[in-house]
């Protein structure tokens, strides 16, 4: 742009030049006006906004969780790249490929386990990020949308996971990805069909296996680099981050900005400098495994689902399945997309737990559902045994449509009554409530993780 | 451009040369048994009362592949543990619907199943069930 950064009549020379005809400004600015311009000229870099407010880089509002998920996805970018290069789409070389990448390339064990454990990282985090953008109120206008984007990318890294899971070939993945796909059958009317598809036929084979590398190799991570432009680009109109702030406080119109570099680029590169530290410790420590080779004639007992769904195939042992997989899904998704949209009583953005009130009513709700829902669970397992003891009324309302309607009216009824006993306002209710759905969500996960054991009993983690 | 999503034709369909697999003379299976198929993936089932089920292996519930289990007398899935008798019902849930029947027939006294005829059904009944006519 400017001619008064070329080189200085002394660096001529020959490499000099093409050094500069690289990078036409000098590598290290000196004033705050040359940093926020060096920005602008950095390929890399010039996406970022030049300033930053201020009080939006403390660590306890973001606690870096986007810039973490990001890097996790470069990493898988860069992992991911070099396992194709050995990794074969086509049954039984799949699973040959694997342990030809173990045993003969040079740290393949290594560059597996990293890709294996920055994807598990990488839900994890996402999922995190998605809950202190929910509790900081990040989602009120204008950042609406992004919460939507958000949503998409969150569907984005699931499909990534559960489509990378069967790459492998093993019986793991083979029969994990037999019981997923198995519950697309009903969805009512399309069922069967959708399952046609996704699977490419009857029955895992060839065309699963090809299907899913091409969704996973290329299809989502087109995916993932257009919707992060677009989450960035997002926040950026949205004028930066939700800036933190008391219940007493009011939105700050005109906030005090700070130049991004050296002030956020440099939390940011600590946070990655850690990051990538933890998941190299934990790549080198706990090495993947590779079960036997993917076998149709035999389902191992007992067939988990991945982590991420233990939580759905918890409620799909419990259930009928079209509640299960179809209607119990749908609901989340909808209140999920639904939440920046909802006619709220205040903006509660950069408010931690909206007040103090919240934080509160929050963590009651928490306490509500550890008790209730391991209650619920043995009550299913031990106690009422819906579809065995009361077999005279059909198994759709049994144990489909009467348990959802309770359980509905108990969501409901917990929204009422915690509004009602804390003279709440609804911004304060509603996360209440979600708390509640949240953590019920999470002992389902865990119960199905840790505590199912041979033909889907209930067991202690130790004896499994 | 759906062509590129849509699952392939099949190239066999039901009745072609391929499909069809050859069990073996009925004297062969013995009452209250049951006969794995690998290759064909069903098991050949026969009844007390003679008759005979091409019976698929595979889970109504989620698809897992059902194990016979002789001492029992049953199937039972090792994923959710869903339980069917020989005749292919359901003894104890979440599976919703007996196990898939395959087309089987007979012809010169040889029992033949094509793989290609699935048919899904909600319960057991009489009619899938086919008989070795006493002629002899
Ligand atoms: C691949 C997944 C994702 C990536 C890479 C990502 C990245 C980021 C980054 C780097 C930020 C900047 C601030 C921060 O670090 O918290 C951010 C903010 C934000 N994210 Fe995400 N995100 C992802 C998924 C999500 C999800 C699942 C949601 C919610 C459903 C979401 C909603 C938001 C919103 C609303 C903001 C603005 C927050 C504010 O203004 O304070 N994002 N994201
Ligand atoms: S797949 Fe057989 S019981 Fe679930």
């Amino acid at each position: 742009m400017r001619r008064e950064h070329n080189p200085s009549p002394k660096t001529t020379g020959f490499f000099h030049q093409i050094l500069r005809s690289i990078f036409p400004d000098p590598l290290i600015p000196k004033s705050d006006q040359e940093r926020r311009r060096y920005l602008f000229k950095n390929l890399i870099l010039h996406f970022r906004p030049s300033t930053v407010p201020e009080k939006t880089l403390k660590f306890s509002l973001t606690w870096g969780l986007g810039g973490m998920a990001a890097l996790l996805i470069i990493l898988q970018f860069g992992t991911g790249l070099l396992l194709k290069f050995v990794y074969i789409p086509i049954p039984v070389s799949a699973y040959t490929s694997i342990q030809v990448l173990q045993n003969e390339v040079m740290f393949g064990q290594l560059i597996r386990n990293v890709h294996h454990w920055c994807a598990n990282f990488l839900v994890l985090i996402v999922f995190l990020h998605m809950l202190r953008v929910f509790f900081t109120g990040a989602f009120h206008p204008p950042r609406q949308f992004s919460w939507i984007i958000g949503l998409g990318l969150f569907g984005l890294v699931l499909t990534a996971n559960f489509t990378g899971y069967l790459l492998p070939y093993d019986q793991l993945a083979y029969w994990a990805v037999t019981i997923s796909t198995g519950m697309l059958e009903y969805i009512p009317a399309i069922g069967n069909r959708l399952q046609e598809i996704i699977q490419g036929g009857n029955e895992i084979g060839p065309a699963t296996l090809s299907i899913f590398f091409a969704i996973h190799t290329a299809v989502v991570p087109m995916g993932l680099i257009i919707l992060m432009a677009f989450h960035f680009w997002r926040i950026r109109k949205s004028g930066g981050l939700v800036i933190p702030r008391s219940s007493e406080e009011e939105i700050e119109k005109k906030p005090v900005r700070v130049t991004t570099l050296p002030h956020l680029l440099l939390r940011e590169v600590v946070v990655a400098l850690v990051l990538i530290a933890v998941v190299m410790m934990v790549s080198v420590f706990f090495d993947v495994s590779l079960g036997d080779s993917a076998n149709p004639g035999l389902s191992p007992n007992p067939t988990k689902a991945p982590w991420y769904f233990a939580g759905l195939q918890e409620i799909l042992l419990h259930l009928h399945p079209l509640f299960s997989v179809f209607i119990i899904p749908l609901v989340l998704v909808v209140t999920l997309m639904g939440i920046p949209y909802l006619k709220y009583d205040t903006n509660t953005e950069g408010i931690w737990f909206a007040s103090i009130k919240g934080r509160r009513m929050a963590m009651i709700a928490g306490l509500i559902a550890i008790v209730a829902a391991p209650m619920g669970i043995l009550a299913d397992e031990y106690l009422i045994g819906f579809a065995v003891g009361l077999s005279w009324i059909p198994n759709f309302f049994g144990n489909g449509l009467i348990p959802f309607a309770f359980i509905f009216c108990g969501c409901v009824g917990f929204y009422i009554l915690i509004k009602h006993r804390y003279s709440a306002t609804n911004n304060e209710a509603i996360q209440a409530l979600f708390v509640f759905i949240l953590v019920i969500f999470l002992i389902l996960t865990v119960t199905g993780t840790w505590f199912r054991g041979p033909g889907m009993k209930l067991a202690w983690p130790w004896k499994l | 451009m759906t062509a590129f999503l849509l699952p392939r034709k099949k190239k066999t369909t039901a009745g072609d040369f391929g499909t069809i697999i050859e069990a073996g003379k009925a004297d062969q299976f013995s009452l209250n048994s049951v006969t794995a198929f690998i290759r064909g993936k069903f098991y050949l089932c026969r009844l007390e009362d003679g008759g005979f089920l091409a019976v698929s292996r595979k889970c109504t519930h989620l698809g897992c592949t059902v194990p016979w289990s002789d001492k029992e007398k049953k199937f039972v899935c090792p994923c959710h543990s869903s339980a069917f008798d020989i005749k292919g019902e359901v003894i104890s849930p979440p599976a919703p619907r007996a196990l898939d029947v395959y087309h089987l027939y007979i012809e010169n006294n040889i029992l033949k199943v094509d793989t290609g005829k699935r048919t899904k059904r909600s319960s057991f009944n009489i009619d899938q069930v086919v008989y070795v006519k006493k002629a002899s």
